[in-house]
């Protein structure tokens, strides 16, 4: 596939990595924020393409993982109501809410459907007139184009039976939140590369600076992950601080301005909670009051269940990158994907189930595959 | 969220009722319908990048070669280095 | 900073999900903790896809499966030639000569005629083409509501050729695991008409019969270990299995395994892994390592296996893991899937 394979090949790769080996002399602790370039790392062992002293710590850029538990009890709630058609991507079933997922939901007879597109939610609206549809609608600024798109439409075709649960969250914030931590070890970003492909990457520049560390946008493929990190660490060794873009065949310095336009016109900044981090203020979206009659928090009120705190589960500390999955005492054991004790441990790009598929670990901590970085 | 994959558009679709404007994009024999709003410059034969059902960016096919350059300059800098005594 | 939340959520153990029926980690828990408890025996507890018994000197292989597939027609068949298919497939997968079939039919009210004449036509082809009768068979009705259309349970019984047993328990460190052709299509078929997912492609699913490639193997006399044909859970699924039952670590290398250009779009699209993807017409041999070679070029000659592959080998290392070197030459565990794969946008 064109403008992918190319980033998978293993001789440009191999290439790369040797590129950084001969440029590292110290080490240096990385962060990267998106989920997806996560997934990437321990897919395909990245990780051990990288010279020891480079360590990559997950973000917590995994919407996910990041929905406040009341928010999926709340969906949970809507989607048992039987006139309702409470439509998901699939990467928010199984997340366990207070008690139940969407999954249990749909198991015990609730209508949960996944679609590909909000769009596909709005069709199914106007194909079940007397059916209520609700869409689920998650994510960071990448997924809100297409959110505000589906509400705008919705609104223009007064379509009465669509509404939306927004649990939208923004990236810069939630860095921020990271840097600002007292117990913070990240010295640079690798920053979301679609995110900033919707909102440009102007507005990391002010933190940037404030905090002294490079912030290099990066794609999702192995070769822009590792051209991403040779960036960073070329700015590092030099003792740089700036905003660069790696990924510049898809991002522009402004974003797209079309989505950002659209996007504002239906959304507005608030506050939000953040699963295991707590609430970050001016870090998520909800519709704005012209809206409000698609907002399904508005139109269907629901009691919700508190959720308990659990001492044992440290997903915080994981998506803040000051833990590892594995240093999780329960990790593998008490805390499995068919037994999570939190949310990323469930979703496929969160840091905790991504290291127990693809790499587990022996009892004694020892990985069961080497990760000894190649010599030159 | 970071699914966004690169796809070639073989049609655009105009809606005259609405304004919308939709395309076929092709992703290696895969053809679905994409919304082109937020791409207003995109025209047949250029790739976008789609995430849940929208072009959100065209591909700068200029940009995507540099890295290879590059690594082609790269690799011939090796090649010197490895060549001399 | 916020106060950490995170709550416990309950598992659920009370009663039967979905996810149980994915072929993957939570089905393998269900089949040993409630129906390998209660009905132990050395046949059903050799995990594989046949169970072989002997009679009068005779080694027969005997087996059922039951299709419950989401829409009755798709891309390529029917929820009729899965099952017939299906059957003689994991009967060829013992090494048995298929003899035989039976067919159950549970059938919800109100199922359109045209429908169920479309079924037993495409069973009548596949059994034609598989050249195995359906010799008997039973009809239900259950009420509207109750049913998902039809239900289908296929039971197949097979005369052993195999002069070794074939099964997870003959594999050994420096098999060869081959793979018989491109992955994924079946699965991706089914979702290309499914509510939500759907896309244009022509993707067919690959159900086909597998004896005729199964036959070639052993009549070249090749030493045949171990065949498992890949269903739900695709190839992740089946060589999970094998390698926690004999105790072996599989590895396979993934620049190796054959995807279509076709499922590779959707997979990407989708944010599917087509190692997980279900297949009907697929499966994976394991010889000795110096057979591998002769195992290719009988099986290439096959139809139904064309693009056959070494794929992988086998290790000493009880631990029964599966391991894969990426394209980009890194590790990773590939890991037996919790519950069925879901398609992702992140």
């Amino acid at each position: 596939m064109r403008f992918l394979d190319e980033y998978r090949d293993y001789k440009a790769v191999q290439q790369m990595a040797k590129a950084i080996r001969r440029s590292t002399t110290r080490p240096w602790t990385l962060m990267e924020v998106c989920g997806g370039q996560t997934h990437t790392i321990v897919k395909t062992g990245l990780q051990e393409l990288l010279p020891k002293e480079i360590t990559l710590v997950h973000g917590p850029g995994c919407p996910v993982c990041v929905t406040p538990v009341d928010m999926i009890d709340r969906a949970v709630a809507i989607a048992q109501r039987s006139d309702v058609i409470l439509c998901s991507f699939g990467d928010m079933l199984r997340v366990p809410g207070s008690a139940q997922s969407l999954f249990d939901a749909k198991a015990s007879g609730a209508d949960v459907r996944i679609v590909y597109s909000p769009l596909d939610a709005l069709n199914l609206a106007r194909s079940n007139p007397k059916r209520e549809i609700v869409f689920f609608a998650v994510g960071f600024e990448t997924t809100a184009p297409a959110n505000a798109m589906a509400v705008w439409e919705a609104e223009r075709e007064n379509i009465a039976n669509f509404s939306m649960l927004v649990s939208h969250v923004l990236v810069p914030p939630a860095m921020e939140a990271i840097l600002s931590s007292p117990a913070c070890r990240v010295q640079a970003f690798l920053a979301a590369g679609h995110v900033c492909m919707v909102m440009g990457f102007e507005e990391y520049v002010p933190i940037s600076q404030k905090y002294g560390v490079p912030i290099v946008v990066t794609g999702f493929e192995p070769l822009d992950l590792l051209e991403g990190v040779q960036m960073t660490v070329a700015q590092l060794e030099s003792g740089r601080a700036e905003v660069e873009n790696q990924y510049a065949r898809a991002v522009r310095r402004s974003g797209n301005r079309p989505a950002q336009e659209r996007i504002a016109d239906v959304f507005e900044v608030t506050r939000r909670a953040w699963r295991g981090i707590g609430e970050i203020p001016s870090s998520g979206l909800r519709l704005r009051d012209g809206y409000r009659r698609f907002d399904a928090e508005f139109r269907f009120s629901v009691d919700c269940i508190h959720a308990e705190e659990s001492s044992e589960c440290i997903a915080g500390l994981v998506l803040q990158g000051q833990r590892k999955p594995y240093e999780c005492p329960a990790f593998g054991t008490r805390c499995t994907p068919d037994t999570p004790l939190g949310a990323p441990m469930v979703s496929s790009e969160g840091a905790c189930a991504a290291y127990f598929h693809f790499g587990r670990r022996k009892e004694n901590g020892d990985p069961i595959l080497s990760t000894a970085a190649a010599g030159d | 969220m970071c699914l966004a994959v690169p796809g070639k558009i073989a049609a655009v679709l105009e809606d005259e009722n609405l304004g919308l404007r939709r395309g076929k994009v092709d992703f290696c024999g895969i053809r679905k319908e994409v919304c082109l709003d937020y791409t207003p410059e995109a025209r047949v034969g250029d790739y976008v990048l789609v995430h849940v059902g929208f072009a959100l960016s065209v591909v700068d096919e200029q940009e995507a070669q540099r890295v290879f350059e590059a690594l082609r300059e790269l690799d011939q800098l090796d090649e010197l280095q490895e060549s001399t005594p | 900073m916020g106060i950490l939340s995170c709550p416990l959520p309950q598992p659920v153990i009370d009663r039967i999900v979905l996810a149980h029926g994915g072929g993957g980690r939570l089905t393998n828990q269900l089949i040993e903790s409630v129906f390998l408890s209660a009905f132990s025996n050395s046949a059903l507890e050799s995990r594989h896809d046949g169970a072989v018994l002997s009679a009068n000197g005779a080694h027969l292989a005997m087996t059922t499966d039951t299709y419950v597939v989401q829409p009755l027609v798709f891309p390529g068949g029917t929820i009729g030639d899965l099952a017939v298919n299906g059957t003689v497939n994991d009967l060829a997968m013992c090494g048995a000569r298929p003899l035989a079939l039976s067919a159950g039919f549970v059938l919800e009210e109100g199922l359109p005629m045209e429908t169920l004449r479309t079924i037993v036509a495409s069973m009548r082809e596949a059994a034609r083409a598989a050249e195995v009768p359906i010799v008997t068979g039973d009809t239900k009705v259950v009420d509207k509501g109750k049913g998902d259309g039809l239900f289908l349970n296929t039971a197949g019984i097979g005369v052993v050729v195999a002069p070794k047993p074939v099964g997870p328990e003959s594999v050994r460190p420096g098999d060869a695991v081959l793979v018989s052709g491109d992955l994924g299509a079946h699965g991706i078929a089914i979702l290309s008409v499914r509510n939500g997912l759907e896309f244009e492609g022509a993707v067919r699913s690959d159900t086909a019969p597998l004896w005729p490639a199964v036959e070639a193997l052993l009549e070249a006399g090749i030493e045949v270990h171990c065949l498992r044909d890949l269903t739900r859970g695709g190839l992740s699924s089946a060589l999970n299995e094998i390698a926690s039952v004999a105790r072996l670590r599989i590895t396979v290398e993934e620049a190796l395994i054959p995807v279509s250009d076709v499922v590779r779009g959707a997979c990407e699209l989708l944010g599917l892994d087509p190692l997980y993807v279900a297949n009907e017409g697929r499966f994976v041999a394991f010889v000795p390592g110096n057979e591998a070679d002769h195992a290719l070029e009988v099986l290439c000659s096959q139809p139904v296996a064309t693009g056959v592959v070494r794929a992988g080998t086998v290790h000493e290392d009880s631990a029964g893991i599966v391991t894969l070197r990426s394209r980009i030459g890194g590790n990773r565990v590939l890991d037996m899937l919790s519950g069925e794969q879901l398609p992702r946008i992140c």
